[in-house]
C-alpha cells in the first residue's frame, strides 16, 4: 500500500483517483496496475528521479598490487576490512547494524567469517560508538567504528575533537588512540536531503590531531582506508555513498596502501587547476573535458584525497604552473574547505595568480531535498567558473 | 549486592542518620578483614600523604606558584579503598578527583608536582593544567577536562582487554554530576550490551561545583540507574575505606570472571572547594562542611580503627605528620626550581609524526622569538629538548 501511495504522490500535477489496487509483490507493481480515472492523463510529464550529476570514470587497472577483481565501492571497503581482520587479530568492527552487513553492505560476510566478538552491533549512540572506539584503541587494539551517515556524526563531535584528536598531545605521548578509524557514508545521493547528504569534512579540518580522508573510487577507497587503519593517528574516512554501487573498478584483492596527505594529479593540464575530492572529482574530470572541447582550455585536475593534513605542496606546484585555481565541493561555501585551500594558495602563490581563486560549492543552506539539482555544484556551474577565470 | 545495601541516598537524609551515630557504630558494616597491619597502615599513610600534598599544593596556588589545583579532601577513602582492591595492571580511567588512586599505585610526589608545575620533568610534557595526571607505567590513563568522556572509553578498553583473555579489569571513576552527561548513559548501556569486565565507580560527593544532588537528579542516585541498563550495582559508604575495598574487590572478581560491568556508588562528601577557582561558602554553610570534616572523615575513621587495634598512637600520628610534611616540602621546593619544558614541545605529539605544516609553523615561531626574544620568558624554559 505504501508503494501505491508513493506512486500516487509522484504524479503531482494531475488529480488521480485510485479505483482499485491489486495486491501484488512490489517488484511487479507498475503504473499500469493503478486504474486511473478518465480525467487523468497518464502521459503528463511525471517527475522522473533526476539522473546522476556525474559519470563515474574508473582509473586504469592497477598492476602493481597483485591480482584484481571487479568490485564496486562498498565491495572494495569490504575487501579492505576483510584484509584487516585477517592480518590483525586485534581488529574489531562495530557500529549500528554492521553485524548483518550494514545498511550499505560494507560489512557483509565479515561477522560469519571472523566471529561475533570482532564484528558486532552497538546500541544506537554515536557518542558511545566513538568513545568506545577510542577506548579500544587506547587499550592497543585496532578499532574500526562505523557511523551510519556522516550527517549523524555530530553527537560524537566532542569525543572526536576533545578526546581522540588530543589524546597523544595532552598525555605527552603516554597514551594515544592512533589505531582508531571512523568510517561514515558521505555526500549527496540524489534524494538524501538534509540528513543523508552532508559533507562535514570542514568541521573536522579545523581539528589538529585527526586525519580526514575522502576517496573518489573503489581502488582509492581500499588503499586509503587501509592507510587510515595502519596510520598511527585517529582517522575519519568519509565514503561517497552515491559511489557505493555506481563506481565499479578492477580492485586489487590483496592489501595495499595509498599514502595519506598526498594529493593526486589525475589529469595534467596547463591553464587551470581544478581541485575536488570524492564524487566531485568525476564532475571535474567532465568539466575538464568540456573546457578543452568548448574553450580550448587545458585543465589540471587534482584529487585532494586527504583533507587534513592536506598536501599544500602539490596544489601550489600546480597553481604556480597554471596561474588559475577553481575548487569545488558540495558542502556549503562559507567556511567550507575550499576557503582554507584558497587562503593558503593566495599566500603562497599570490604573484602566480592570473585571476581570483574560484570556489564553486553548495549554497549556504541546509542540503535541500527537491532542490538538489539546483543546489549542487554541477559541471555547468564549474564550467562557468572556468570561463570567468579565463576571461578575467 | 542485595537490596539491603541500597538505601535512600538523599544526602541530607544520609547526613541526618549519621548525626546520631558514633564513629565506632559506623564500622558495624565492616566485615572481618584479612588485611594485615602493614596493609592498613599503608592505607593510612597514603590517605594522609595525599591530604598533606593537597594542603601544600592548594596553598601554593593561592600564593601564585601554580596556576590551579583541585583537592581531594574527604574522598581519600574512595581512592585508597578502591585502588587497593585492584591489580596493578588494571586500567584506570578517571575524572580528576582520584589522585589517591595514583598515589596508592606509587606515583611519586615528584611526578605529581612536576605535572602541577608543568616543569621539564612532567610526564605530560607541560601540556595540561594541574591535576591532569597520567601514567603509562601505572596504567592510569591521562585525565582530560571534559566530563564523563572517559566512561564510554573505559568500556572500549574493557572490551579489548576481554578479548585478550587475561586477568585484567578496567575501573572508571566519575562524580555524580558527570553521571548526568550523555556519555555516561552511553557508557553504561554499551558496557552491559557488550558484556565488558569493568567497574564503574561513582564518587557521589554531594556537589558538582555548586550544584547539589537534588538539582542533579531526582531518582535514587546513580546506583539505581544500574538495573535500568541490566547492570548490577551497589551503594557503599565511601568514607569507610574497608567498605569501599570490599565492594571493589568483589566487583573486580566478578567482572573478570563473568565479563559484566558493575556499578559502585560510593557516598562521600567533598569537603574542599571544587577547585582553587571556587569558594564554596557561596553555596553551602560552614556548619555543613564542618560536620563531615569532624564527624565523618575517612581519615579519622580509619585512625580510630587503627587505634582500636593498637596499631597507631598519638606519637605515631605526630611523627608521621611531621615526616610526611617534610617530605612533601622537599619535593615541592625541588619542583619549583625546575625549568619548564623546551618550547619545541609545543609542536610535537599532535600526530605521531611531525607534519610539513607544523614544521613550518615551528620554524616561524622560532624565528619570531629570536627577533623578539626580550618579550618571551625564555629563561624559565629548558634549552634542551628530550
Amino acid at each position: 500500500m505504501a508503494a501505491a501511495a508513493r506512486l500516487f504522490l509522484r504524479g503531482a500535477h494531475t488529480k488521480l483517483s485510485i479505483s482499485s489496487v491489486s495486491t501484488v509483490p512490489q517488484r511487479h507493481f507498475g503504473p499500469a496496475l493503478l486504474k486511473l480515472s478518465p480525467s487523468c492523463d497518464p502521459h503528463t510529464q511525471t517527475q522522473c528521479r533526476h539522473a546522476a550529476h556525474f559519470t563515474f570514470q574508473p582509473d586504469l587497472v592497477p598492476t602493481q598490487y597483485g591480482p584484481t577483481q571487479k568490485m564496486n565501492l562498498f565491495q572494495s571497503i569490504t575487501s579492505a576490512l576483510d584484509n584487516t581482520l585477517s592480518s590483525d587479530p586485534t581488529a574489531v568492527i562495530f557500529g549500528e547494524d554492521v553485524a548483518f552487513g550494514g545498511v550499505f553492505r560494507c560489512t557483509v560476510g565479515l561477522r560469519d567469517k571472523y566471529g561475533k566478538d570482532r564484528v558486532f552491533n552497538t546500541p544506537l549512540c554515536e557518542q558511545g560508538i566513538v568513545g568506545f572506539g577510542i577506548g579500544v584503541a587506547v587499550a592497543g587494539a585496532t578499532a574500526i567504528a562505523e557511523i551510519q551517515f556522516a550527517d549523524y556524526i555530530y553527537p560524537a563531535f566532542d569525543q572526536i575533537v576533545n578526546e581522540a584528536a588530543k589524546y597523544r598531545y595532552r598525555s605527552g605521548n603516554l597514551f594515544d588512540c592512533g589505531t582508531l578509524t571512523i568510517r561514515a557514508p558521505w555526500g549527496c545521493v540524489g534524494h538524501g536531503s538534509l540528513y543523508h547528504s552532508q559533507s562535514p569534512e570542514a568541521f573536522f579540518a579545523h581539528c589538529p590531531g585527526i586525519k580526514v580522508v575522502v576517496p573518489r573510487s573503489p581502488v582509492q577507497a581500499k588503499g586509503l582506508l587501509l592507510s587510515c587503519i595502519a596510520d598511527k593517528n585517529p582517522c575519519i574516512f568519509f565514503e561517497p555513498k552515491i559511489l557505493y554501487r555506481a563506481a565499479v573498478e578492477q580492485v586489487p584483492t590483496e592489501a595495499f596502501t595509498i599514502p595519506l596527505s598526498q594529493a593526486e594529479v589525475v589529469e595534467e593540464g596547463s591553464d587551470v587547476t581544478l581541485i575536488a575530492w570524492g564524487t566531485q572529482v568525476h564532475v571535474m574530470k567532465e568539466v575538464a573535458q568540456m573546457a578543452q572541447e568548448k574553450l580550448g582550455v587545458s585543465c589540471e585536475v587534482i584529487d585532494l584525497r586527504t583533507i587534513l593534513p592536506w598536501d599544500v605542496e602539490t596544489v601550489c606546484k600546480s597553481v604556480v604552473k597554471t596561474g588559475r585555481l577553481l575548487i569545488s565541493h558540495e558542502a556549503p561555501i562559507t567556511g567550507g574547505f575550499a576557503a582554507e585551500i584558497s587562503s593558503t594558495v593566495q599566500e603562497e602563490c599570490f604573484l602566480n595568480l592570473e585571476a581570483p581563486i574560484s570556489r564553486v560549492c553548495g549554497y549556504d543552506t541546509p542540503f535541500p531535498h527537491i532542490f538538489e539539482p539546483f543546489y549542487i555544484p554541477d559541471k555547468w556551474k564549474c564550467f562557468e567558473g572556468i570561463k570567468k577565470m579565463i576571461n578575467y | 549486592w542485595s537490596r539491603e545495601n541500597c538505601v535512600t541516598h538523599d544526602h541530607r537524609l544520609w547526613r541526618r542518620s549519621l548525626v546520631t551515630s558514633q564513629p565506632s557504630l559506623l564500622l558495624r558494616a565492616v566485615q572481618v578483614l584479612s588485611l594485615s597491619k602493614e596493609t592498613v597502615l599503608n592505607f593510612y599513610h597514603k590517605m594522609t600523604l595525599l591530604n598533606t600534598m593537597d594542603r601544600i599544593l592548594y596553598e601554593s596556588q593561592r600564593q601564585g606558584r601554580i596556576s590551579f589545583y583541585m583537592t581531594n579532601y574527604g574522598e581519600e577513602g574512595t581512592h585508597i579503598g578502591s585502588a587497593a582492591a585492584l591489580e596493578p595492571n588494571d586500567m584506570v580511567f578517571g575524572q580528576y578527583r582520584e589522585a589517591g588512586v595514583l598515589m596508592y599505585r606509587g606515583f611519586s610526589l615528584d611526578s605529581f608536582m612536576a605535572q602541577c608545575y608543568a616543569n621539564a620533568d612532567d610526564l605530560g610534557k607541560g601540556r595540561q593544567m594541574p591535576v591532569h595526571y597520567g601514567s603509562r607505567d601505572l596504567n592510569f590513563v591521562t585525565i582530560s577536562s571534559p566530563l564523563a568522556t572517559q566512561i564510554p572509553q573505559a568500556v572500549g578498553a574493557a572490551y579489548a582487554i576481554k578479548r585478550e583473555n587475561i586477568n585484567r579489569a578496567v575501573i572508571c571513576y566519575f562524580g555524580e554530576g558527570a553521571a548526568s552527561e550523555g556519555d555516561a548513559h552511553a557508557g553504561f548501556n554499551f558496557s552491559a550490551t557488550l558484556e565488558c569486565p569493568l567497574i564503574f565507580f561513582c564518587r557521589n560527593n554531594g556537589y558538582a561545583i555548586s550544584t547539589p544532588t537534588n538539582e542533579q537528579y531526582r531518582g535514587d542516585g546513580i546506583a539505581a540507574r544500574g538495573p535500568g541498563y541490566g547492570m548490577l550495582s551497589i551503594r557503599v559508604d565511601g568514607n569507610d575505606v574497608f567498605a569501599v575495598y570490599n565492594a571493589t574487590k568483589e566487583a573486580r572478581r566478578r567482572a573478570v570472571a563473568e565479563n559484566q560491568p558493575f556499578l559502585i556508588e560510593a557516598m562521600t562528601y567533598r569537603i574542599g572547594h571544587h577547585s582553587t577557582s571556587d569558594d564554596s561558602s557561596a553555596y553551602r554553610s560552614v556548619d555543613e562542611v564542618n560536620y563531615w570534616d569532624k564527624q565523618d572523615h575517612p581519615i579519622s575513621r580509619l585512625r580510630h580503627y587503627m587505634a582500636s587495634r593498637g596499631w597507631w598512637s598519638e606519637d605515631d600520628e605526630r611523627a608521621w605528620r611531621k615526616q610526611s610534611r617534610q617530605t612533601v616540602m622537599e619535593v615541592f621546593e625541588r619542583a619549583e626550581k625546575r625549568l619548564k619544558p623546551n618550547p619545541e614541545l609545543l609542536f610535537t605529539d599532535v600526530y605521531e609524526e611531525m607534519t610539513p605544516a607544523l614544521t613550518k609553523q615551528r620554524e616561524s615561531l622560532f624565528r619570531h622569538v629570536q627577533q623578539y626574544k626580550e618579550h618571551y620568558p625564555l629563561d624559565l624554559y629548558d634549552k634542551d629538548s628530550h
